[in-house]
């Protein structure tokens, strides 16, 4: 079921959270609200929840499935919302805790008990807690409590799932298996669903399409490989992984790293997968260097250069190509971008 | 290896606090007692007055405490869920029953319920009118206690008025323990509980309710516990009509100024029996909460 949101503007007193935000979200895709923290991606979730209200305005609407949902309550959006610190019950086991959906359903809406039980089995088996239906919370490990917050979800058959930084509270390693096994869920579930998160690594690796958000704005919109290969501002360059910032003299000399403003020409930005190294008396347009660290461990070689003015550059390439001149700490060498990134939108 | 040690100083000090200001007081209590033989002691305890003055404090401090479970929960939920003009006054007011000496109160509330008093005029002239009413619908078969047709209904000096003390100074018990467990409700689990669908009610009932209900016990107890020995503010608003308004306590200081001091500790260790498993109840019942 697709979502549209439309000209959706919220303050908290002075502070502008969402600044006429215009987002769609088609049936089935798995968003990602990537940004900062204070960008308003959590207030944006919250606010399609309805868990928060906005401004009403002219032209302002949420949309589910081409129908209107402002002013019902979240009860009857009929969404599954996980929480970044889990809110589970407590008071409840795993089992509990997952039926509580069911369990208050009324009317003609209502399941039978062994109706409850057999799909809260089913949904514990999809977690893969089997034998754990009766401990409670207190009693699991972080990830698993996770996973029940989002089976307790997925027991209401939600329109939606949408997901507040759900691996924000993890430790590393259980964040990238719950990531796989979250994106697998999806792949095989195929509901629409939108996770906030501000690691942008987590958006590139689970998102169909992200979102960067930034200061109540949508920076940009698209696919992972788009944003990241083709940012269309500084904000979104920077956001997405690691950049170095040049910057070009008037005189044309090279690409130079320097704040000095008054002979500035151009601002590039290269990605440090973007640089080559060649030793100095290669000659050739290059960025006068020393070697301050070298970190061989892990499955690219990352250096560490500073340039003539003490500006910090940082490169990554593969352990082949380190191999071919095998740079040490204080060696010289020459920094030379092979792709660079101008924004029009730059001025002086 | 602990940053701060002490676990041995701690504990010894603890034993002998506690032995100083609590076992060795109690104990001498029993001690005391023991001059009586068995049967004396029974006969002591069993008397019509006392058994009188049994029922009188048990019920009265249950309903008191009854009362303030539900007042008091609704105080601490207004005090700790909503900002209003004037609450941090209110918040203080909460503890002015602890502070105030009982004598001062018991006079005050005295004072408001006699029968021309602020609030005692209005309950006489509402107990008239209720009379009234009962006679001439025909209903003057149900006999309501402590109502009659000349003083209307009666709280000052009679089991109403020990009930009122009783609850005055119970307030703070319920509310101060239930306001931090109020604070720690997360509010994104109501939220958790209303995306599952779930209306107001449920929320409250199923959400809400479970998660401070031992502390609501806790507060129950504590302000039952408290009622129970309460003396100071009950003695002036109760009268003091044998076998009708004597509490427990003020047969022990009866007892007391007869230099009857066997019989004062022998009504005094059942009232110590009865708190000893009141208390342990609590206890037992919220260590089986916690366990979940």
């Amino acid at each position: 079921m697709s979502i549209e949101i439309k000209n959706i503007t919220k303050r908290f007193g002075n502070f502008t959270a969402l600044n006429n935000v215009n987002l769609k979200v088609n049936d089935g895709e798995l968003i990602a609200l990537l940004g900062p923290s204070g960008s308003g991606k959590t207030t944006l979730l919250r606010i399609i929840a309805g868990l928060e209200d906005f401004e009403p305005r002219d032209g302002t609407d949420i949309l589910f499935k081409g129908k209107s949902v402002v002013g019902d309550p979240i009860g009857k959006r009929r969404i599954g919302f996980v929480f970044q610190h889990y809110a589970l019950f407590r008071h409840q086991t795993v089992f509990e805790n997952i039926a509580f959906g069911l369990r208050v359903r009324r009317g003609n809406e209502r399941l039978s008990r062994t109706a409850i039980k057999k799909r809260v089995l089913e949904l514990i088996h999809l977690i893969q807690l089997d034998t754990l239906e009766n401990r409670y919370p207190d009693q699991l490990s972080g990830g698993q409590r996770q996973r029940v917050a989002l089976a307790r979800a997925l027991a209401i058959e939600p329109k939606f799932l949408l997901l507040d930084e759900p691996f924000g509270a993890l430790d590393a390693r259980v964040r990238q298996n719950l990531r796989r096994w979250l994106r697998k869920l999806h792949d095989e579930i195929k509901l629409t669903s939108i996770f906030v998160t501000h690691d942008q690594e987590e958006a590139l690796e689970l998102a169909d399409r992200i979102v960067v958000m930034n200061e109540g704005r949508i920076e940009q919109e698209g696919m992972p490989s788009e944003v990241f290969h083709k940012p269309k501002n500084e904000f979104v360059m920077d956001f997405l992984g690691n950049v170095n910032l040049f910057h070009e003299r008037e005189d044309g000399s090279s690409v130079l790293g320097s704040e000095n403003t008054s002979d500035l020409l151009k601002k590039y930005f290269v990605r440090p997968h973007e640089i080559d190294l060649v030793p100095p008396d290669n000659g050739g347009r290059g960025l006068p260097a020393v070697v301050k660290r070298v970190q061989l461990a892990g499955s690219l070689a990352k250096m560490e250069l500073v340039d003539a003015d003490g500006r910090e550059i940082y490169v990554e390439f593969s352990h082949e190509k380190y191999n071919v001149y095998q740079f040490q700490v204080g060696n010289s060498v020459l920094a030379v971008p092979r792709k660079t990134v101008v924004f029009d939108d730059y001025a002086i | 290896m602990k940053v701060i040690p002490g676990f041995r100083l701690t504990l010894g000090i603890t034993v002998f606090y506690l032995s100083l200001i609590v076992l060795i007081p109690l104990s001498l209590l029993v001690w005391n007692t023991t001059e009586l033989k068995w049967a004396g002691f029974v006969k002591i305890v069993t008397t019509k007055q006392v058994i009188a003055s049994y029922k009188l404090t048990f019920t009265a401090a249950f309903f008191a405490a009854l009362c303030n479970a539900l007042f008091g929960f609704m105080t601490a939920w207004a005090l700790v869920r909503y900002k209003f003009f004037g609450k941090k006054l209110f918040d203080a007011l909460i503890d002015l029953p602890f502070a105030m000496p009982t004598a001062v109160s018991g006079i005050a509330l005295t004072a408001l319920f006699v029968d021309n008093g602020w609030l005692g005029t209005w309950f006489c002239k509402i107990g008239i009118n209720v009379v009234k009413f009962a006679e001439r619908f025909r209903l003057d078969f149900v006999n309501i206690p402590y109502l009659d047709k000349e003083n209307g209904l009666q709280t000052a000096f009679s089991p109403i008025g020990v009930f009122i003390a009783l609850t005055f100074i119970g307030l703070p018990f319920v509310v101060r323990t239930l306001q931090p467990a109020l604070q720690d409700l997360d509010k994104e689990v109501e939220e958790a509980a209303a995306s599952l669908g779930a209306n107001r009610f449920q929320t409250f009932w199923r959400v809400i309710f479970p998660s401070v209900l031992p502390a609501l016990l806790t507060g129950f107890v504590l302000a039952f516990a408290r009622a129970l020995g309460e003396y100071g503010s009950v003695v002036f608003i109760s009268g003091n009509i044998p076998m009708k308004t004597e509490i427990t306590p003020l047969l022990i200081f009866a007892k007391l100024e007869e230099f009857n001091y066997a019989g004062a500790t022998a009504i005094s260790v059942v009232m110590l029996a009865a708190s000893f498993v009141l208390m342990l109840m609590v206890n037992i019942i919220q260590w089986r909460t916690r366990r979940k």
